[in-house]
């Protein structure tokens, strides 16, 4: 709370560092009605140009960018851009220990950037992250909490909890709360009390479940997996109700695709199951058929015989 | 939407609470516990922002405890709830906590009692109330039904009839809801009212059954 207002108090003092080199011209119409829009535009087209030139040295080189409300400006952006999470990822316990499946699709609006991304991020060989939301978020803080949570083993002699390390991100995220970042995630690993899995997300939540999916595509990723999940299953059953989430989101799911990464976190650790192309996955699933042919060029009855 | 609920009766008091935490329109899980324990004859039934919620109740229990650790005896229900609002209000114009909260405690000497107290900071000395959508269709229920010589089970049977009613005309209505109770013996879970299980499967037995 400080902070911010502390923040938005300075944004407001740089805009108010006079913004006209000849304020008292006449012939410079008065634009400051246009303040606090966007200052390079209110500053009027004269001063654009004062903005590189020499005489303008002792001024600020770049405006800054304010808005009446800053705090509101910095939500909103966030929410326009990342409020999609354009991704798949979903986490389930059963009988065996708890499987982690993500896609590995990475878009910036309509472009996809990546194909290749891990999603799933090795915190320890007993404990996953995912990733959903923005990408140096999720990435920074979980391997923050990698070093958190190693620091723990040291310090206690002892791995530390799912539901520790769980907490220890979302006290972080809660501490960070509207201050821009957008991480959706779950942590999901096997500790001395059996399998673990949290769900914690940058609004400060964190739920404890058996069963979650994270991302634009997690809707339809839950329909193939509420139909399918059954607690008592094996290794490869699992392995595949999850790649089987996962692709049907990919195909319904614009912003999700590339490949379906699939974990296995057992009393021995984790393990990478497998990592499937989602187009060779669906001739897998749905291979090519022969269409019947609807019409066929049959030789026409000539006219001169 | 979430829905909390709370009744006084005699010498007892109720509160229920949904068990639904939602994201915009996808229900995350339906049987999260929305109605902490705070000490041994305490409840506090929370709505709000999750990570608010549960931050914010936990906090408050945690020093509830640490009152109790420093004097060697626990803090009244007043005192609880007078605490809890003087929190609200102090971050209220810094960083507010988005939570509204039903408190209910059982006291040797005052026996049962309710406490309203919204985002905020009000605080009001309730003998029965609820939060959220739900509570336009039980408020004018309880208005009705509540008498302050409940027993249990007539409070109960008042909580069962709001839950029904929000179930059949709140649109987004939760599926599950916890009951839990304070009375001299002590503050503890009393039911849960549940439609549905865990997966689709699971759900059409369980409907079937209750059917």
């Amino acid at each position: 709370g400080k902070s911010r207002e502390a923040k938005e108090r300075k944004a407001h003092f740089i805009a108010s560092v006079p913004q006209h080199p000849h304020a008292d011209d006449a012939m410079i119409p008065n634009l400051s009605a246009l303040e606090n829009h966007f200052g390079a535009a209110a500053a009027g087209s004269d001063d654009l140009g004062a903005l590189f030139s020499a005489d303008a040295a002792d001024q600020l080189a770049l405006e800054f960018p304010t808005c009446n409300d800053f705090d509101g400006f910095q939500k909103a952006t966030k929410e326009m851009v990342n409020n999609k999470k354009g991704t798949t990822t979903l986490s389930f316990i059963f009988d065996k220990g708890v499987i982690v499946a993500a896609d590995s699709r990475a878009s910036m609006g309509g472009y996809i950037s990546s194909q290749t991304v891990r999603k799933i991020i090795e915190i320890n060989p007993y404990m996953l992250g995912t990733m959903a939301g923005g990408a140096a978020d999720c990435q920074f803080w979980h391997r923050n909490l990698g070093v958190k949570c190693r620091l723990h083993e040291l310090a206690n002699k002892r791995r530390i909890s799912i539901a520790g390390s769980s907490k220890t991100l979302a006290n972080i995220l809660y501490s960070y709360r509207g201050m821009g970042l957008s991480i959706g995630t779950m942590i999901a690993g096997f500790d001395e009390t059996g399998p673990g899995l949290y769900y914690v997300d940058s609004e400060g939540a964190r739920l404890k479940g058996s069963r979650f999916s994270v991302g634009s595509g997690s809707l339809y990723a839950y329909g193939i997996l509420d139909e399918g999940y059954k607690f008592n299953m094996s290794v490869e059953e699992a392995a595949e109700l999850a790649r089987r989430a996962i692709y049907h989101a990919t195909f319904r799911d614009g912003a999700s695709g590339g490949c379906v990464s699939v974990y296995y976190v057992g009393p021995d650790g984790w393990k990478k199951l497998s990592g499937d192309d989602v187009g060779e996955l669906h001739y897998h699933y749905y291979p090519v058929q022969a269409a019947p042919v609807e019409q066929e060029m049959a030789e026409a009855p000539s006219a001169s015989t | 939407m979430e829905c909390v609920i709370g009744v006084v009766g005699r010498d007892f008091a109720v509160v229920a609470a949904d068990t639904s935490a939602v994201q915009s329109i996808l229900v995350h899980k339906t049987d999260e516990d929305k109605i902490m324990l705070l000490d041994s004859h305490k409840l506090m039934g929370a709505s709000g922002e999750p990570g608010d919620r549960v931050q914010f109740t936990e906090f408050i229990q945690k020093n509830l405890h640490l009152y109790q650790f420093r004097n060697n005896m626990p803090l009244s229900t007043a005192a609880t709830a007078n605490f809890t609002r003087g929190e609200l209000a102090t971050a209220l114009r810094k960083n507010p906590y988005s939570v509204n909260i039903i408190l209910a405690g059982f006291d040797k000497d005052a026996g049962a009692s309710m406490y309203y107290i919204d985002y905020i900071a009000t605080l009001h000395k309730i003998d029965k109330g609820a939060f959220g959508y739900g509570s336009y269709f039980c408020l004018s229920l309880m208005d009705k039904l509540y008498r302050p010589d409940m027993t249990v089970e007539e409070a109960v049977d008042l909580v069962d009839k709001c839950i029904k009613e929000i179930r059949l005309r709140l649109v987004v209505a939760p599926q599950n809801f916890a009951i839990k109770i304070v009375d001299k013996d002590g503050a503890r879970d009393y039911a849960r009212r549940e439609i549905g299980g865990d997966s689709p499967a699971t759900a059409t037995a369980t409907i079937a059954t209750t059917a």
